[in-house]
Order: C-alpha cells, then sequence, then structure tokens
C-alpha cells in the first residue's frame, strides 16, 4: 500500500502542471474570445460562437485525439517548427485542455461581461475615463469578480479533465494510478487511492475559490 | 469521401452502427442515473442527518474524481468483484462483464450525481404553498408526490438535465477505453487502420455535434411542451 505512493506522487505532480498551465493559456484564450463574443460585427461574433460551440460539443477524448494523432497527419506543420511542440504529448495535452477550458471561461466571462450593469459604463462615460481605461479598468476587473464560482467550477472540471491525459501515454496521476494496476493487479488500491488525491485537489481548489470569493466576491 | 461509404470498402456503416451504439448508452446511462436520482434526492432532503450525509457523500464523491477513474474501477474492479462472489459459489472460471453493461453502468452512477443535484433544486425551488396546499386537501404523502411534486419538478428541471444529457453523451467517448465499439473507438480503429487520423477524427468530432445539435432541437421542443401552462 504505502509503496505505491511516491509513483502517485509524482503524478499528482503531473497533474499539478497540467492543471496550471492549461488554467492560465485557457484564461487567456478565453478572456480574447470572450471580448470577440461581444463584439459587434456579427462575422467576428459569428466565428467567437463557432468556436466555443464546436470545443463545448464535442468530447474532450476527441479533441485530444484530434491534436495528438490528428495534426501529425498534415505535412506541413510536420515540417515547420511547430512540430518540436506537437510531437510531444505533454504539449498536445496542453493545447488541447487550454482550447477546451478556453472555450467555457469565454462563455463564463461572457455572461459575466453582459451582466455588468449600464450604469458603471455611463459613470465612468461622464466621467470622462476613455473607453479602453473603462473597458480594462471597470469592466474586465467586475466581469472577473462575477465569474469566480463559475469560474470555480470550471477549475474543477479542468482538473477532472486532465486524467485524459494518460491515454496519451503521459504519466499524471491517472496514468501512474493505471500502471500500479497493471503492474499489481489490485485495481480497488490503485484507483480508489488515486481517487482520495482527486478529491483532495478538488477540496483544495473548492476552498481557495471559495476563500477569493469571500474577499473579492462581489454582490450585486 | 470514399473512405466515409457504406458497405466493405468504406467506414460508414461502421460509423453509422458505432453512432447509434454511442445513443444507446448514453439512454441506457441516463436511465440508470435516474435511478440513482430518485433514490439519492430523497436522502439528500431527508431531515435524517445519517442519510444526508450517505447522500453528500454520493454526489460530492462522484463529482469531485475524474470519470475516467470511475469507468476503470468498473471494469477492472467490477470483473474481480463479479469473480471473487462467484468464486465463493464455487465457480472458478473467468467471467467477463459485458462492456457496455459496466459502460453504461459507469456513465449512469456519473451522471445519476448530476442529476440529483438537478432534482434537489428543483424540488427547493417548488413553492412551499403546494406541499402545504395538497396537506390541507387532505392528500396522501405519496399520491401528493407522483401527482402535483413529481410533475412540477420535472418542468423545473429540464433545462438543467439538458446539461446533464449533453455532459452523459460526451462522456460515453470515454468508454471506448474499455473497448466498446462506439464513435471514440470506432473512429480509433478506422485511424489505425486507414492512417489517417486527422480525417476520422474529425468525422467523430462532426458526429458528436450532430448529435448535440439535434437533441438540443428535441429538448427545446419538450420544454415548450412541458411549459405549456405558464
Amino acid at each position: 500500500m504505502i509503496s505505491i505512493f511516491p509513483s502517485l506522487l509524482n503524478g499528482t505532480v503531473i497533474t499539478l502542471k497540467l492543471l496550471i498551465s492549461s488554467m492560465f493559456f485557457g484564461l487567456l484564450i478565453g478572456l480574447f474570445f470572450a471580448i470577440l463574443r461581444i463584439n459587434n460585427n456579427p462575422l467576428i461574433n459569428k466565428f467567437a460562437y463557432g468556436y466555443s460551440y464546436f470545443f463545448r460539443g464535442t468530447p474532450l477524448l476527441v479533441q485530444l485525439y484530434l491534436i495528438y494523432y490528428g495534426l501529425a497527419n498534415i505535412e506541413f506543420l510536420r515540417n515547420s517548427f511547430l512540430w518540436v511542440v506537437i510531437r510531444e504529448p505533454y504539449w498536445c495535452a496542453i493545447i488541447a485542455f487550454s482550447l477546451n477550458t478556453g472555450a467555457y471561461t469565454s462563455e463564463i466571462l461572457r455572461s459575466a461581461f453582459q451582466t455588468i450593469k449600464e450604469g458603471y459604463i455611463e459613470a465612468a462615460q461622464s466621467l470622462g475615463v476613455s473607453k479602453k481605461i473603462t473597458f480594462y479598468k471597470i469592466q474586465i476587473p467586475i466581469a472577473i469578480k462575477q465569474s469566480l464560482p463559475a469560474y470555480g467550477n470550471e477549475i474543477i472540471l479542468m482538473l477532472k479533465g486532465t486524467s485524459l491525459a494518460s491515454v496519451i501515454t503521459i504519466m499524471d496521476l491517472m496514468g501512474e494510478a493505471r500502471k500500479v494496476n497493471v503492474l499489481t493487479f489490485k485495481p480497488f488500491e490503485a484507483f480508489i487511492t488515486a481517487g482520495i488525491i482527486y478529491l483532495f485537489l478538488t477540496f483544495i481548489i473548492h476552498n481557495i475559490v471559495k476563500n477569493l470569493e469571500k474577499k473579492y466576491g462581489f454582490q450585486t | 469521401m470514399e473512405l466515409l461509404s457504406f458497405g466493405d470498402t468504406g467506414w460508414g456503416d461502421e460509423l453509422f452502427f458505432a453512432t447509434l451504439m454511442t445513443i444507446a448508452v448514453s439512454i441506457a446511462a441516463m436511465a440508470i442515473g435516474f435511478v440513482f436520482a430518485l433514490i439519492f434526492t430523497p436522502l439528500k432532503l431527508s431531515k435524517n442527518k445519517t442519510l444526508n450525509v450517505i447522500g453528500n457523500c454520493y454526489t460530492t464523491i462522484i463529482r469531485g474524481v475524474p470519470e475516467l477513474l470511475v469507468i476503470y474501477l468498473l471494469f477492472f474492479g467490477g470483473t474481480g468483484a463479479v469473480m471473487y462472489v462467484a468464486s465463493i459459489f464455487g465457480y472458478d472460471g473467468y467471467i467477463e462483464i459485458n462492456a457496455f453493461i459496466t459502460g453504461a453502468l459507469a456513465i449512469g452512477i456519473i451522471s445519476g450525481a448530476y442529476s440529483t443535484e438537478v432534482f434537489r433544486g428543483a424540488i427547493l425551488s417548488i413553492d412551499k404553498g403546494q406541499f402545504e396546499a395538497s396537506q390541507v386537501l387532505g392528500i396522501k404523502k405519496s399520491i401528493q408526490f407522483y401527482k402535483v411534486i413529481l410533475p412540477q419538478m420535472l418542468r423545473l428541471s429540464i433545462p438543467n438535465l439538458s446539461n446533464v444529457w449533453q455532459i452523459t453523451l460526451k462522456d460515453t467517448s470515454l468508454i471506448s477505453v474499455t473497448g466498446l465499439v462506439e464513435i471514440m473507438r470506432q473512429s480509433y480503429i478506422a485511424a489505425g487502420s486507414t492512417r489517417d487520423p486527422l480525417f476520422f477524427y474529425s468525422v467523430a468530432a462532426a458526429l458528436y455535434l450532430v448529435l448535440t445539435f439535434f437533441s438540443m432541437k428535441i429538448i427545446n421542443k419538450l420544454e415548450v411542451r412541458f411549459n405549456k401552462g405558464y
């Protein structure tokens, strides 16, 4: 029982690395597409909607396989400098997870942008604050505050999503648990221990988000 | 496009049946999930502390661990558990549980946790007056549930159940790791034998999009139907 812990902990580190990097890139992508979504130009709007529709309407596994197995099929990508990135399963996983969580994040932020009270923007306008500063200093902070609870859920969903990395040979927590199962034929020990670690991580993330909500939370 | 033709040369018919399999697993999982939800929703709403803890444990644990973990646990652990039980009764041969049953059960347990939360929210949002009025009219508890609460609960939970359905539909792709031939597994096989993963995974993505698109259409119709009186 004790002997499986070191390998599972190694896996946990990889899981956390995957989670943190994909959440970071996902937030940037999400913010970018949320801004496109509230744009008035129908073409830009449709494009951003299509992006989020595709990534929210297909399973994460399909997206992961498309990027890991599919991109390697394109000749010019294989010859370009990008090949260094897309031949590594680790980077493929990060790309797939970031694009996936980016789609969900863009929806969360969009609804947050749209529920900002007109009064804030009008107040800023009447004070002579420029449009750009209103956006960066008023709209974005309010949107981020308002979307904290939904974003917390998204982090937990993504933590569970990172377990898919194990199917493309990454030794994350799930991958290590699978290895333990194969080596020892003790599925219950391997998977239940991994499950407890996942629950523990979920619990920590839940509490961090709850504290952030208390600190920066925003009652409207 | 030749790759998608029906018959021996193309993968069209294989993918078509794989899509039917995905739909079948999703529906079976959703139904199993409802059974779980109908058991655990009363537990979560119960005033008894112990029952409450049991209900909360189910939803918290299932929603806190990866879906893949539940599937692996049932797939690898389930066979062992069944064989252990069989060995008590004196059967020592190898027993393999059907991948469809394991998969539907695993996804059903997961979707049940989400459905439980949806039903709980729906019951809590039913007006207190409805319970009181039916009590005043002297309606029996069981009839009150079936004739007063259940119809309202279903109406209120349709929008959220459509989310659960989408999650369930997408989760079925994970069963492919256990070898059940649904969209994902079939694309994997096709991609492997034709060496064209980009094409077949794009087809898989398109099939999932079509499924989510049409199920949304159907659910929207249902929503309109159930909201008729409002």
